[in-house]
């Protein structure tokens, strides 16, 4: 009876999981899908503890030990939701995919020691397979967390014959599989995770932080195939159906932002795009312009229309709240504001829109790419705040330029283009912007929430 | 140094090459400016306000400076003004008055033609073509509409309903894409044309309707038949003018190829067939003309009430923009020449832009300059960017992604695929295959489930299946209660880390989505 009503739970769950992430497709529906999502775990949850109280011979302990370490995971899981900067989105996301992954290993290495010697060869692959995503997931994480925290460098480690190392560390980990199979020692399981950690470290620490939305993406696959693989070992189907909708999901997450860059899923996991480029210093683009606060401000005054396209920098210099009370005040006088977001704008998928939302940024003025690229030509001024790549207009017209065939902002057709930025230094692909010489662009150099204050006093 | 800014000696010019905004900004690259009294008289410049702006108001000692600025090539009168050594800058046509070039050759003059900018984008803020053009497309809807006697756009008015007129354009050059902007500005119905299709994009930006022929149509030519195509482009495009002139009540024509007599676009027969006052505007009346009947300079009415407006002068007619804007091509190309800043003029001749425009230096003809290098031809390009180290994977693999693949291999794949896995699936015990039916199913409604999310939502979205992945601390409750302590200990670990996911995550979730509103 026990193990139907836990099955019957499961379904549920299952079903609610997949209403959740549906709902959360859609803006309308989105807080439904979160509560749809806390249900299912509520529900899998008070089932699976029920199961496990009723077979336990020790209820009280065993109930209270799970209480204590749901306590703590929840004090401090709390704690950091409640804590975290909307600009340290992305550190935070990364650290969660570690600890799936980390959990993922550790049930792994307790399904084989539960089941040792009498395991069978499709059960040592699956906890083999579990530990082995369990296990790049975390290091991979845990190196993604760190870049975006900048804790340590973002820049691309570049080990000589890279490429070799990864392929090594995979066939060593397929000999020490059939190892394992064979004779169903902790040994080349321990091994394997040795050189799975290593492995999921070396692959996020070449890639570089521009990439990491793709890479935190991916991460966010990892840690769904980490939950299914363990599904498959513990036998258990709500763990297979969450952690295939969850590995879907990042998968597809990937692919979107793959596209937005125009790259290949291969070429942004082999990693070391925009290390090698060579930087065409020859090609003369002419003089930029520079414009003053004040200037923009009057620019901004006849302008009856406006698009901002945020990038990174606007989150870096925390320009997010003054750019929302310039948005309030032109719109306030009747000025048409928009946003205009790439997909890869920022650290995280979404990332521009999250930051947005929090400065209270009504979000059907925040509009995608392919929404407002056609509109550009109409628009009076176009403010760049911390964007460079995403707005480079030799991703359209320079075939050789390393950013080519990469779909962008097509903000050059605007009347007047005012990029903020802190110097003429190049953006993350290493690329010249072309468009900073532009006759209707001008620079406003300068931290971009000291600027966008500067033409707010000005207005 | 010194800059001579002289009143304009053409009879009819009335623009003037410096306006009192832009004397400041030369000022401001270090030079004195010197103006001819009355030169900015008919654009609305007086000399007051260039004294105001910093400049010396002279009379004919303007030509006893350094560098003349002018709008119009110097006359021969003008040529005995300057000396060997000064540096004059106007527009030349250099193509059509190669004698013209000869003379100040002669002199020893430096002379810059302003109309012999190269048209690359670098140059842009030097081409008074481009911003004279701009404004002459205005101002050919302004004559036009002077002359037309109707509203360009529609009303529903108590004294009965207008219609809107209709305006047709041809070619979508910058006259052209102004004439487009304005016109429809103004309300009317617009359409475009030009040969070049490609254009159409920029037309309808502009607001206009790109108007089509279907060249394709031709029917297969087996070889060689380009000029064929050609002659059938032609009278497809002769069809639709006929066409669209028994319809509009305004064209403006603009197709004008520099150095060469203007294309003829509307016969006699078509213009004939136009409604009684109709307006024509022939921008390309300089040169022999678009349309059958127009006179340079002129107004002609046919015998069928279409009035055909030939004037030349249409930038000139807004002499105030005109001078402002030209001033400023000038403004910007001594930016280009004053790499100090400092008043000092360095012609460099190594830059492509300079040198393009340099017709005459120390005695020297240089026109023609060398054939402009235009920037990365596409088939170089490529090559250059599989040879370039780290980009070849990514240029690699975007090219062969752009190869239409054999969808055999597709197929041959998916079923090595099936094949293999039926392997694996024979050795497997039941239990797995039903484990696995429910994996293959859950990943196909994942895919479905996600792939219409919305751009702005994939933060959340990750965050809840961050939350959602924490499901997998059902792996350490289930194993908790081993007897084992390591077990213990390990499934303690996997449900506390778990635990942080699954309740970070959905706080987390629930805070960014409270933030997301609409107004």
């Amino acid at each position: 009876m026990t193990s139907n009503v836990v099955s019957a739970a499961y379904i549920v769950s299952a079903v609610l999981f997949v209403l959740s992430l549906a709902g959360l497709s859609k803006h309308e529906s989105a807080k439904e899908g979160n509560q749809f999502g806390v249900a299912g775990m509520v529900i899998a949850l008070g089932a699976t503890i029920w199961l496990v109280l009723s077979r336990s011979p020790h209820a009280l302990t065993t109930l209270l030990l799970i209480a204590l370490a749901m306590g703590i995971g929840a004090v401090i899981g709390l704690w950091r939701a409640r804590k975290v900067e909307m600009t340290q989105m992305p550190e935070l996301v990364a650290m969660l995919h570690s600890f799936v992954g980390l959990a993922a290993v550790l049930v792994g290495f307790n399904s084989h020691l539960n089941v040792g010697a009498d395991s069978n060869t499709i059960h040592s692959i699956e906890v083999f397979l579990g530990v082995f995503i369990g296990a790049v997931t975390l290091t991979g994480s845990i190196v993604a967390f760190l870049k975006l925290s900048a804790r340590i460098k973002s820049t691309p480690l570049m080990l000589p014959a890279r490429h070799w190392l990864n392929l090594a560390a995979l066939v060593v980990s397929a000999l020490l599989l059939v190892w394992f199979i064979q004779s169903h020692s902790i040994v080349p399981l321990v091994l394997m995770t040795v050189i799975a950690l290593a492995f999921g470290w070396h692959l996020v620490a070449s890639i570089g932080g521009g990439d990491m939305p793709v890479v935190v993406s991916m991460l966010n696959s990892y840690s769904g195939w980490a939950a299914a693989a363990a599904g498959f070992m513990l036998g258990n189907d709500l763990l297979i159906v969450t952690g295939a909708l969850v590995g879907a999901s990042g998968a597809i997450l990937s692919y979107i932002m793959c596209k937005a860059m125009n790259r290949s899923f291969v070429s942004v996991i082999a990693g070391g795009f925009g290390q090698e480029v060579v930087v065409g210093d020859d090609v003369d683009y002419g003089e930029h312009r520079e414009i003053t606060a004040e200037g923009a401000a009057d620019l901004l005054r006849d302008a009856s229309s406006v698009v901002i396209t945020p990038g990174y920098g606007m989150a870096v210099a925390q320009a997010q709240y003054p750019v929302a009370e310039l948005t309030k005040r032109l719109r306030d006088r009747g000025v048409e504001v928009r946003f205009g977001i790439h997909p890869v704008a920022g650290r995280l998928p979404g990332h521009m829109n999250v930051l947005l939302a929090e400065a209270k940024v009504p979000y059907d003025i925040v509009l995608e790419m392919d929404e407002v690229n056609d509109d550009f030509g109409a628009t009076d001024v176009v403010l760049v705040i911390g964007a460079n790549d995403t707005v480079n207009p030799a991703a359209n017209e320079d075939p050789t330029s390393p950013i080519a065939g990469m779909p962008v902002l097509e903000v050059w057709n605007a009347k007047d283009v005012i990029v903020f930025k802190r110097s003429m230094a190049p953006g993350y692909a290493g690329v010249q912007n072309p468009l900073f010489f532009r006759d209707n662009s001008q620079m406003l150099f300068g931290d971009a929430k000291q600027r966008v204050d500067d033409i707010l006093t000005a207005l | 140094m010194r800059i001579g800014v002289p009143l304009e000696s053409l009879p009819g010019e009335s623009r003037v090459a410096a306006t009192p905004k832009t004397v400041e900004q030369l000022i401001g690259l270090g030079y004195a400016v010197f103006v001819q009294s009355g030169a900015g008289d008919l654009a609305t410049f007086q000399d007051s306000a260039y004294a105001e702006a910093g400049a010396d108001v002279v009379g004919d000692e303007v030509w006893n400076t350094d560098i003349v600025l002018k709008i119009n090539a110097p006359t021969p009168a003008e040529i005995n003004h300057l000396k060997s050594g000064q540096t004059v800058v106007s527009l030349m046509s250099p193509a059509l008055k190669p004698e013209l070039v000869a003379a100040l050759a002669e002199r020893g003059v430096t002379a810059l033609a302003m109309d012999a900018v190269p048209r690359i984008s670098r140059a842009q803020s030097l081409d008074v073509l481009s911003s004279m053009a701009n404004i002459g497309g205005y101002r050919a809807v302004v004559e036009a509409a002077h002359e037309f006697g109707s509203f360009f756009t529609g009303q529903v008015t108590a004294a009965g309903k207008v219609p809107p007129a209709k305006v047709l354009v041809v070619g979508a050059g910058v006259a052209g894409l102004s004439a487009i902007g304005t016109a429809s500005s103004l309300g009317a119905i617009v359409r475009g044309f030009d040969a070049r299709s490609e254009v159409a994009e920029q037309v309808e930006s502009m607001g206009a309707e790109f108007l089509r022929i279907d060249v394709e149509d031709a029917g297969p030519s087996a070889d060689g038949y380009a000029k064929e195509t050609g002659e059938d482009f032609n009278r497809k495009a002769a069809e639709l003018y006929a066409a669209q002139a028994k319809d509009v009540d305004i064209v403006i024509t603009t197709a004008l190829i520099p150095g060469k007599p203007a294309p003829r676009l509307l016969t006699e027969e078509m213009v004939a067939s136009m409604k009684p006052g109709s307006v024509v505007v022939d921008m390309a009346a300089s040169n022999g003309g678009n349309v059958a009947g127009s006179v340079a300079d002129k107004k002609v009415v046919t015998p069928g009430g279409v009035t055909i407006l030939g004037y030349t002068d249409l930038p000139g007619r807004l002499p105030t923009q005109a001078s402002q804007l030209f001033g400023t091509n000038l403004v910007n190309l001594l930016k280009l020449t004053t790499p100090g800043k400092d008043g000092t003029f360095v012609l460099d001749l190594e830059d492509q832009v300079q040198r393009g425009m340099t017709i005459a230096h120390e005695g020297q003809v240089l026109w023609p300059p060398p054939p402009v290098q235009v920037s990365a031809a596409p088939a170089p390009a490529a090559a250059a960017a599989s040879a370039a180290g780290g980009v070849d994977a990514k240029a690699g693999g975007r090219h062969t992604e752009k190869k239409p693949r054999d969808p055999r291999m597709k197929y041959l794949w998916m079923a090595i695929g099936a094949l293999l896995f039926a392997l694996i699936a024979s050795a497997s015990p039941a239990m797995f295959l039903g484990h696995f039916t429910v994996f293959a199913l859950a990943v196909i409604v994942g895919f479905y489930v996600i792939s219409n999310v919305s751009h702005a939502l994939h933060t959340p979205l990750m965050a809840e299946t961050n939350a959602i992945s924490g499901i997998i601390i059902v792996g350490g409750l289930l194993q908790i209660d081993s007897d084992d302590l390591v077990v213990k200990t390990l499934a303690f670990l996997a449900i506390l880390v778990a635990s942080i996911n699954i309740f970070g995550g959905f706080a987390v979730t629930g805070r960014m989505l409270e933030m997301f509103r609409k107004d």
